[in-house]
């Protein structure tokens, strides 16, 4: 393999959401900065059964608002749906035409890429249990396939399948931008997403491509994702008050709040972002992946994985703990990632670890499983462009044991130069990234 | 600084042509066809009844005493992953935890896993008693189930089937703690995770990086996903071996099937200090992105396929003439095989007369995402071997295709060849692989 002829600064050019606090950036960051909570009855489908009854939903959403050729891309998933309006705002930001044959904004196609941590889209659950119930012969307690297959030929319908595929977010994204580079769609559960951007962030580093449209887009929010974690008992259960059910860090957290949405950001060579005179938002710097390689029902109980990911990505950017301002955690809500998050902090950060703000957006938009971590790097950039730290909601009840800085329930003017963002998923996939105020000179060099 | 080189130095596979990497080469070596009737489940009522799978096994032979408890948390695709994966490490020579853990001689986090995955669809039977208690009137009643079909669910039965699962097994298992990813870009999952782990290495991320993919489709929702796609021959449930015809004018759709493919990747340094066999080298990467307005399928001129080999070749830094052997992405489906030739065509220009271009689906059938982790693997061993096979169930060239087909086996030096996949949806990768001459200057 050739031998990267650059190393080249990698900036943010531009920043789209689609979420459960809303539909654009600056609606979402409002929504943030005063504390609102997404989560409310599930509407999706009848929950109301179901252990948990509540997630964050996006509302009122319909992707053929911002494009002009939606029939390309109808009968898309639901959260396809949503990549393709966080791309159109994404683009809009970096100057970057879409849906144009022969667009005109300097970036090269066969140099442009796309890299999502995407889910799969919804199953056809009315087919797919109706081919089970067929199947099923309680009687002789067996599956008679045939009677199944019946089923499931007559009633699934292609499009429905196809737009399954966890990779069809990114194709939607390629048809939409025309991207001709490196495309690639990732899913390692909740940290999908910051992986999708750290790798994005090499494959422009070393020359790979000069833009990638970079994010997630997920929604878990059908009857088996709620199903499956509900069995894992991972969820929240307050059902009768959904808006506090996300406590972050919290002694009285009980599990996550199920989310769906889609975040995307723009990821250019500085050089690419120069020449075509884009607004530079912040400088990504630092990327860490790593595995637990403990259990794929836990995390490892020191959060080794998470100590090696956050120390990778200090190292990748050239940084030690006393550089970072902020730590966007993961914070899920859940007994054992807030404890042991706090643990790899403490870890991470030594005499540090409590005067570093670590905050949970989750507490606010709901645990977006793929989709989370780009969405919590855009709260990143706008803290660094806004001189205040998001807070970690529901914080009124702190556990002695999780003692750092929380942010608690109110946002905090502070210039924040440098952010640490961290996504831990389940099975062991550890993803950090860094990020910085662009400055035109480097101050180190990566 | 000098860039850091990739060699390949370990290769497991389970597929359609049996347990490991010998007798997959020797199938293709004598064009044997591991495609048959359905066994996994009565395929009656469909109209493919067709498919590539593998031979039996027992996964608790395939993993370390100390995990076999764990084994209950793996749907087949996880499996078959393990057990390419676990081939590949002995193949290797290394030794991780999960060969002897008290001889380990890597370090772990220097260690990185690279899996494609494709979706991984629950088994039917499994939800069957749950699905059962939650009908109304022969209907699903979705308030039953939150009620009374849910909690007959297994708790952990959601890990079992999340594709990233691939990959954190066998993280697990080898005590690999360095990066780890989890691609899921159906049939060019294997290519994108491998090249992904290369450029992990060659960053200077991990010395060694396992990569590859594996799939299980053969269950009756994904079999239906592809005959709705138009995707798959429905004429020859009768006669099975004449069934999937790459680039033949004969040709009437492709055959899926299931398959495991892991490779070891490691930075030459690293391979050479510890004396490891050297099988070749990773030398290029090329990527693109098919816009078909329909994406089921490839567009038409095959443009996507032309540029990820140019990009490959250029990143190779070798002209197409250099190439002896190409193993495409044929599936067998005419609309698709003819846009690749096209592509291929484009991308080779006057060297399409000379380069051998042997498609293996006719022998193992599409096996999703793991089919590029296998080709690669062929690759290797073509190598490795000095040899071309020839083509199965190739006869006449479909019209519009001008590759030259391997249609006779043939024993010749393989300096480079390249390895090409794409899928629906448009993701579309080439990868180059180069002969290691331990002996050769540099």
């Amino acid at each position: 393999m050739k031998a990267p002829a650059t190393h080249e600064r990698v900036v943010i050019t531009g920043m789209g959401i689609v979420s459960p606090l809303g539909a654009d950036v600056e609606t979402v960051w409002q929504a943030i900065l005063a504390g609102r909570s997404g989560a409310a009855p599930t509407t999706i489908f009848d929950a109301s059964t179901f252990p948990t009854t509540f997630s964050a939903e996006v509302k009122d959403y319909d992707f053929r608002r911002p494009i002009r050729q939606a029939a390309r891309h109808e009968g898309c998933s639901r959260s396809s749906g949503f990549a393709i309006g966080a791309t159109v705002q994404a683009c809009r930001q970096a100057g970057i035409d879409v849906e144009t044959p022969c667009p005109t904004d300097g970036v090269d196609r066969t140099r442009m890429g796309v890299y999502l941590g995407a889910g799969e889209g919804s199953l056809d659950s009315d087919a797919f249990f109706a081919a089970i119930i067929a199947g099923w012969d309680g009687d002789r307690n067996e599956f008679v396939w045939p009677n199944a297959n019946r089923v499931v030929f007559e009633q699934m319908q292609a499009t429905k399948e196809l737009e399954q595929e966890p990779n069809m977010a990114a194709a939607h994204i390629a048809m939409l931008t025309g991207a001709r580079g490196p495309t690639r769609s990732c899913l390692t559960a909740c940290a999908a997403s910051t992986q999708a951007v750290g790798e994005a962030m090499m494959l422009v580093r070393h020359g790979h491509a000069d833009v990638v449209v970079a994010g997630g887009a997920h929604s878990m929010i059908h009857i088996l994702g709620l199903t499956g974690f509900n069995r894992l008992t991972a969820l929240s259960r307050r059902n009768d008050s959904p808006e506090t059910a996300s406590r972050p860090f919290c002694a009285s957290r009980d599990g996550f709040v199920l989310g769906e949405g889609a975040a995307i950001v723009i990821l250019e060579s500085l050089t690419s972002a120069q020449r075509r005179n884009a607004t530079i938002l912040a400088e990504l710097i630092g990327y860490g992946s790593s595995s637990d390689a403990f259990r794929v029902t836990d995390m490892h109980h020191e959060g080794r994985g998470a100590v090696q990911a956050m120390t990778a990505a200090m190292a990748d950017a050239a940084l030690t703990y006393r550089d970072i301002d902020y730590i966007s955690t993961h914070g899920t809500s859940t007994q054992e990632n807030d404890s042991v998050e706090t643990l790899a902090i403490k870890t991470v950060f030594k005499d540090r670890a409590k005067q570093v703000p670590a905050s949970s957006v989750k507490s606010m938009l709901g645990h977006l499983i793929a989709a989370a971590g780009a969405a919590e790097l855009i709260t990143c950039v706008l803290a660094m462009r806004d001189a205040i730290v998001p807070p970690t909601i529901n914080l009124n009840d702190p556990d002695p044991e999780l003692d750092l800085d929380y942010v608690p329930n109110a946002p905090r003017k502070m210039p924040v130069r440098i952010a640490m963002n961290e996504s831990f998923g389940f099975g062991g996939q550890n993803n950090v990234v860094i990020l910085r105020q662009y400055s035109e000179t480097r101050e180190k060099q990566p | 600084m000098e860039p850091i080189r990739v060699v390949l130095t370990g290769l497991g596979a389970i597929s359609p042509l049996g347990l490991g990497v010998d007798p997959l080469w020797a199938g293709l070596s004598e064009g044997r066809c591991g495609i048959g009737r359905i066994k996994a489940f009565d395929p009656t009522g469909l109209p493919c009844e067709l498919a590539g799978e593998v031979p039996e096994y027992r996964i608790q032979d395939h993993v370390p005493r100390k995990y076999r408890k764990s084994c209950k948390l793996m749907c087949r695709d996880i499996e078959l992953a393990v057990i390419a994966a676990q081939q590949a490490v002995v193949a290797s020579g290394l030794v991780t935890q999960g060969i002897d853990p008290d001889h380990v001689d890597i370090d772990p986090a220097r260690m990185a896993v690279n899996m494609g995955a494709g979706i991984i669809s629950c088994e039917m039977p499994e939800l069957g008693p749950a699905v059962a208690v939650s009908s109304t009137e022969g209907r699903f009643d979705v308030r039953r189930w939150g009620r009374d079909g849910l909690e007959r669910i297994t708790p952990l039965w959601l890990l079992k089937y999340l594709p990233n699962m691939l990959a954190c097994h066998i993280g697990i298992i080898h005590d690999a703690q360095g990066p780890s990813n989890t691609i899921t870009c159906a049939e060019t999952s294997a290519h994108l995770a491998i090249a992904e782990a290369a450029q992990i290495i060659a960053r200077g991320d991990s010395d060694i990086a396992l990569a590859g993919a594996a799939e299980a489709k053969v269950n009756s929702a994904l079999m239906v996903r592809q005959i709705l796609l138009e995707r798959t021959n429905n004429t020859c449930n009768d006669r099975p071996a004449e069934a999937c015809r790459p680039f033949d004018a004969s040709a009437c759709g492709s055959v899926f099937g299931e398959g495991g493919g892991v490779l070891v990747l490691e930075s030459l340094d690293h391979a050479r200090r510890r004396g490891a066999k050297i099988l070749a080298e990773l030398v290029g990467i090329g990527q693109s992105h098919s816009l078909a307005p329909a994406y089921a399928r490839l567009e038409p001129d095959g443009q996507a396929v032309r540029i990820a080999i140019e990009k490959a070749l250029d990143d190779a830094e070798i002209d197409a003439r250099r190439l002896d052997l190409l193993i495409p992405h044929g599936t067998g489906v005419p609309q698709d095989d003819l846009a690749e030739a096209r592509g291929i065509e484009a991308a080779l220009g006057k060297a399409i007369e000379r380069v051998a271009v042997w498609p293996t689906k006719s022998m193992l059938s599409t096996t999703g995402a793991a089919s590029g982790a296998v080709d690669a693997i062929a690759a290797i061993q073509a190598i490795t071997t000095g040899a071309i096979p020839a083509a199965r169930n190739f006869e006449k060239a479909a019209d519009g295709c001008r590759l030259r087909i391997a249609t006779e086996s043939v024993r010749q030096t393989i300096e480079y060849a390249i390895c090409c996949s794409y899928t629906h949806g448009g993701q579309t990768a080439a990868l180059v692989i180069k002969r290691y001459d331990e002996g050769a200057v540099e």
